[in-house]
């Protein structure tokens, strides 16, 4: 661990690996619970398009990342409200959009190549600069700071929409807000495995930590460690073994998953006195058991 | 709940009907789903809406509530337009569901507590009263020993007692329930309907939407009945007669199969209420 110290790099890596470790799955625990869990991928393709434009027009990639996918995460959750039946089309429409306007302007930016562009698709640790980290350190606090005040109203959001306005919550503010925070983890995340796999830090940890828990706060919490160890022993891994960082974070987090769906199977076959077997789903689950009459 | 009003403000607020629909439309894709319903409903009173499926039932308790917006019409709850009611705290609501849970596992207490979402000030930890309000609303739907289990490891029916507690959880005075007994066993019917039973005796607002009065029969002040978005009954409950009276009678509703063609009598469960001399 001490030769890590030694890079300055590794340092600034490690700061940002630790933020990402511990941000990411707490956003991600609520997607989950919506059914919205690409929407991070969603907004990964729409920030590549911000990073172009910082890179173009020479600021900082991170701020122009997250204007532009703070933008695209309103658009996107507007696009499904409005149109209800055609919503995912809409939303693949925007995906697109987003990834090959990232792509055109990283063309039109000189100096800027394909090495520049892969930077930002697969994740680049070793550039990332101090600036950066405290970009990614204010908006994490951000985050943090949004789901410490309104937690209690996005979780019901999350588990019933419908019970959320008999509530008389303000729906489509939390889910607008729901959705900018989500944009804002996807910046912090991108810039340590890419915005391809961003959505992985924020899905695959929830789903490794929901096989071994029964309540929500659990879930969060294991989620939590299990991103935590993903992207620090990810980062190591990588380090001593030349490998890809952000590509081995990734399955790292979905190896502890496989693991945990084990544990999870086996504690399903030795159920507790009193107790019939929780119900463990492999994949998070889909909309179910919704009878509607109008 | 009644002890946060004195006696006179509690009457001034009860003289005021806790819903009142005037001329409410709602219309899915250009279909009128509701047409022009006019409905009052006393604070204090239990009522039940009955009527076949498609028949707007749901959709007047969602309407009522403002989680469907009006093409026409007005709806007030508590005497103040929705648009402008803020006393959301006053107001439980049942919808109509086969799974209480959301994707990720939640524990029935945890579900249970967030029905005080609109109770709560923000960043503020529960207080006694809160827990305390938690605990009773698990007890009244007799499920506070399975408090810490996860609500997918429960039945569809507890599933059901557990959003009912979650209405419950809030201490409000005005409840929407949208068919909290489909699903729910004989015994555990009994239970909710004492549950039930206790709110109107507080003095609370209860509308139920009921596929039939069931063990709720002796609750139900009085019963309305909807088809094809317009109300056809409105008065006391028509009680079953006959062999339907006889105790232990044993009701079989099956739902129709959506696919196989409408039935020509959509009307089967009001007419067969209707029996001579029922009343």
């Amino acid at each position: 661990m001490i030769e890590l110290w030694q890079y300055e790099f590794m340092q600034r890596a490690l700061v940002a690996a630790v933020l990402v470790g511990l941000v990411t799955p707490v956003i991600g625990t609520f997607l989950v619970q919506r059914r919205l869990a690409l929407l991070g991928d969603g907004i990964g393709h729409v920030a590549l398009t911000g990073v172009a434009l910082g890179l173009l027009t020479s600021t900082s990639p991170v701020l122009t990342a997250a204007v532009v996918s703070v933008v695209g995460a309103v658009l996107i959750e507007l696009v499904r409200v409005r149109t209800r039946t055609s919503g995912d089309v809409a939303l693949a429409l925007l995906f697109y959009g987003g990834i090959a306007g990232g792509v055109l302007l990283i063309g039109l930016t000189p100096g800027a190549s394909n090495a520049t562009l892969t930077e930002y698709l697969f994740g680049s640790v070793s550039t990332v600069s101090e600036q950066d980290i405290l970009v990614v350190a204010a908006l994490a606090v951000g985050v943090v700071a949004v789901l410490a005040v309104y937690g209690r109203e996005l979780f019901v959001l999350c588990q019933d929409e419908e019970v959320a306005r008999a509530h008389g919550l303000p729906v489509r503010f939390l889910s607008i807000l729901l959705a900018v925070t989500a944009a804002l983890t996807v910046v912090i995340a991108m810039r340590i495995v890419g915005v391809l796999m961003v959505s992985a830090l924020m899905i695959v940890p929830v789903a490794a930590a929901q096989q071994l828990s029964k309540s929500f706060r659990v879930t969060m919490v294991l989620a939590v460690a299990i991103g935590l160890v993903s992207s620090l022993g990810g980062l190591t891994t990588a380090f001593y073994s030349d490998l890809a960082p952000g590509a081995t974070i990734v399955l790292l987090a979905l190896t502890l998953f496989c693991l945990s769906v084990g544990v999870g199977f086996i504690r399903k076959f030795r159920p507790r006195k009193g107790l019939s077997g929780p119900e463990i789903g492999t994949m998070p689950q889909t909309e179910r058991g919704r009878r509607v009459t109008p | 709940m009644s002890a946060q009003f004195t006696g006179a403000e509690k009457q001034h607020l009860d003289a005021r009907p806790a819903f009142q629909a005037v001329d409410a439309t709602v219309a899915y894709d250009g279909t009128p789903v509701l047409d022009n319903v006019s409905l009052d409903v006393p604070a204090g009173q239990t009522l039940a809406v009955l009527g076949p499926n498609g028949s707007g039932k749901s959709t007047l308790m969602r309407a009522m509530l403002g989680i469907v917006p009006l093409d026409a019409g007005e709806v007030l709850l508590h005497g103040t337009p929705l648009r402008r009611f803020r006393d959301w705290r006053r107001v439980g609501y049942v919808p109509q569901r086969l799974t209480a849970g959301g994707a990720v596992p939640a524990t029935v207490r945890e579900i249970v507590a967030s029905g005080q979402v609109a109770a709560r000030r923000r960043l503020s930890l529960p207080s006694r009263a809160n827990r305390q309000a938690v605990t009773d609303a698990l007890k009244a739907v007799g499920l506070e020993e399975r408090a810490d289990d996860s609500v997918r490891e429960l039945s569809g029916g507890q599933q059901q007692r557990v959003l009912i507690a979650r209405a419950l959880a809030g201490r409000p005075d005005t409840f929407v329930m949208d068919e909290p007994m489909a699903g729910v066993d004989a015994e555990n019917q009994q239970a909710l309907a004492r549950a039930i039973t206790m709110l109107g005796e507080q003095g609370s607002t209860v509308v139920l939407v009921l596929h039939e009065l069931g063990p709720l029969e002796r609750v139900i002040q009085r019963a309305v009945s909807l088809d094809q978005g317009r109300i056809v009954h409105d008065g006391a409950p028509l009680r079953p007669s006959g062999e339907c009276a006889r105790p232990g009678h044993e009701h079989q509703h099956p739902h129709p199969d959506p696919n196989a063609p409408a039935p020509r009598d959509a009307h089967g469960e009001i007419i067969r209420l209707e029996v001579p001399g029922s009343d």
